[in-house]
């Protein structure tokens, strides 16, 4: 057995594997007592909650809200055949994402919480939460007239059918 | 105190029997073989075991492609958040510099430019607008691959555990400059200390576990998109831990799930974007926050801070306010009548702000820089200059312009602008105006100016 392949027994990895990490540690940490050189634990809380916030807070919160989606317009949920899947759910899910989504970026201006906002640009600090009540209100209308529209097509060939059953009885009399 | 530590001396050597203590398995055999017991155990109930994570949509590709846009894009964040840091000329003088301790982290620095006048709008508004777009894509990624974070066991070997320890550098490095970054482009400064100090700093610490990763993780990004979006099977080494063993039925395709994060990321470009290009798009960024005019006229346009908010008085920029230019031993005392008696100048430039906000080019009237240095005497050779406001203290009270943005005949201190008077807000009576120097260092409300002193 070589050296190498005792090394990456004991190890788990390659030689490179270790000597690259020390080296991004080594950085790490030169800008790391940089970082927090000041308020040493806030920092560090932000550091380490920010690499929590997605995976134990956001992440469940919305799987659950999916959870819940799902279980309310998820009718067609399973459907056959190879046809890529088109549940009614995801005529609610893709909007409610996209507003959550510009919530999570833009909340301090839509919640107003920038007190001094107006002070320090001299623009109007109340127009944030209209514009994303009236958003999120079109990408929810956008979404229902996409439906709606997929709902007419899909049902093209039963209409057609009923319009030719009439037109043959007409027919006939 | 010394009493308790004896006490929990007394104790711990109560604990073990003096007969045998050299008979004890060590610490690390011990850490070994509770590891293998747990292994051979199994996972515990819980997002440890694989079938407990249901979606169809996990798997190598989706987390490829995923991890693909966000190579291109966290390189094109880094690039331009280091041009951002030079444009600011931090190693003229320590109040051009928000982060003095950076030894060798400014290693790249050099003589921020003045051509091409928009270098510094472009780079900034890159630089937060793909910051802003980027969000979905890394929430999606993370969602991608979170079964690996309840991986088990916990840590595989050392090597394992070393790189687990970069990933936490590398998600919290991500969260933690996103977060920055968003927050202060909304002047929300909840954040634990200056945001240059910590933007700066978090994004070193977060760069080399990138790196890392890449290196790391590339040869399988592209073996699986190679492979193609066709599913590998759960537990292979192909499905890289991703694939769930146990999936739900689908409610929406994997490129549909793309394209999801894809509108997320328009969306967010649209409500965005329109504040770094300004005109008629300012009004299309409904939610940034400089997506609209704070005024008509000639000076109404985008402002950084209001006179108010920095604490200017009447008495600070009335008929008392005089300009002071200093160099080459000499001093001039200046009135706004007797600037505006010398010969006026005019350049088209932008505001453009750190935040990633910024204004077309307005049309600026005054004196240039080297018709001020030649009042003092200074004709060839103009060195670097102090310029200082009326403002009492702040971080961007003054700064120091290089000899190349001082030599530059766009380089003006400005007593107007579009045709009128510079406003109260804008910098009246004088404010300086550099082609391609980040916003903060076309100081406003300007009381004096210094050539050539080392500052």
């Amino acid at each position: 057995m070589s050296k190498t392949t005792g090394f990456r027994r004991r190890y788990g990895a390659s030689p490179l594997h270790l000597l690259l990490v020390l080296a991004s540690f080594a950085l790490a940490a030169y800008a790391g007592v940089r970082l927090l050189d000041g308020d040493t634990l806030g920092v560090a809380l932000w550091f380490v909650g920010a690499a929590l916030l997605h995976d134990l807070v956001l992440l469940p919160l919305y799987a659950v809200t999916d959870r819940a989606a799902q279980r309310l317009f998820g009718r067609r949920e399973g459907g056959v055949g190879q046809a890529p899947p088109r549940p009614g759910v995801n005529h609610v899910r893709v909007p409610l994402f996209v507003s959550g989504l510009l919530l999570l970026v833009w909340w301090p201006l839509v919640l107003r919480q920038v007190g001094h906002y107006t002070a320090a640009t001299g623009l109007p600090a109340d127009r944030f939460l209209g514009h994303w009540l009236l958003i999120t209100a079109a990408l929810f209308v956008a979404s229902a007239a996409i439906l709606l529209a997929r709902r007419w097509h899909e049902s093209g060939p039963r209409r057609r059918a009923a319009r030719g059953r009439r037109r043959a009885r007409g027919a006939t009399k | 105190m010394e009493a308790g530590d004896g006490e929990r001396e007394q104790s711990g050597r109560t604990s073990r029997p003096p007969s045998e203590p050299l008979k004890r398995p060590g610490f690390l055999t011990r850490l070994v073989a509770a590891m293998d017991s747990a292994v051979a155990s199994g996972p515990p109930r819980g997002p440890a075991r694989p079938e407990f994570w249901r979606s169809p949509l996990r798997g190598p590709w989706l987390t490829a492609v995923l991890g693909f846009v966000l190579l291109a894009g966290v390189t094109l964040l880094f690039v331009t958040g280091l041009l951002s840091y030079a444009a600011y000329n931090p190693n003229l003088a320590p109040v051009n510099d928000q982060t003095p301790d950076k030894g060798w982290l400014g290693f790249y620095l050099f003589s921020w430019p003045t051509s091409p006048y928009w270098l510094y709008r472009v780079n900034q508004g890159v630089h937060v607008v793909l910051g802003v777009v980027l969000v979905p894509v890394l929430l999606a990624k993370l969602w991608s691959v979170i079964p690996k974070l309840f991986a088990w066991p916990p840590v595989r070997s050392a090597g394992h555990g070393i790189e687990r320890l970069s990933l936490l550098l590398l998600v919290g490095g991500a969260g933690f400059e996103f977060a920055t970054g968003i927050l202060n482009v909304q002047l929300h400064y909840i954040f634990p200390g200056s945001f240059y100090v910590l933007h700066f700093y978090g994004a070193w610490v977060f760069i080399g576990a990138f790196v890392v990763h890449v290196v790391f993780r590339l040869p399988r990004a592209l073996r699986a998109v190679r492979y193609g979006s066709a599913q590998p099977e759960a537990g292979t080494e192909e499905a890289a831990g991703l694939v769930s063993p146990r999936p739900a039925p689908p409610t929406i395709s994997r490129r549909g799930a793309l394209g999801m994060v894809g509108l997320g990321a328009f969306a967010l470009f649209a409500v965005t974007a329109g504040q770094s290009v300004g005109g008629w798009w300012r009004r299309t960024a409904l939610l940034a926050p400089h997506g609209r005019e704070p005024g008509s006229g000639p000076n109404g346009f985008q402002i950084n801070k209001t006179a108010a908010s920095v604490g200017i008085r009447p008495g600070d920029i009335g008929p008392a306010w005089r300009l002071t230019v200093r160099g080459a031993g000499r001093r001039v005392v200046l009135t706004r009548d007797q600037l505006l008696a010398m010969r006026q100048r005019e350049a088209a430039l932008p505001i453009a702000c750190v935040e990633g906000w910024s204004t077309p080019d307005q049309l600026w009237s005054g004196v240039r820089l080297t018709d001020l240095a030649a009042l003092v005497g200074l004709g060839a050779d103009i060195p670097h200059a102090l310029v200082e406001s009326v403002q009492r203290g702040g971080a961007f009270s003054s700064a120091v312009l290089r000899d190349n943005q001082v030599r530059d005949h766009r380089s003006l201190l400005a007593l107007r602008v579009n045709g009128a008077v510079l406003s109260y807000d804008h910098g009246y009576p004088a404010r300086v105006i550099v082609p391609g120097a980040p916003g903060v260092h076309n100081t406003k409300w300007v009381t004096r100016v210094t050539f050539g002193e080392p500052v």
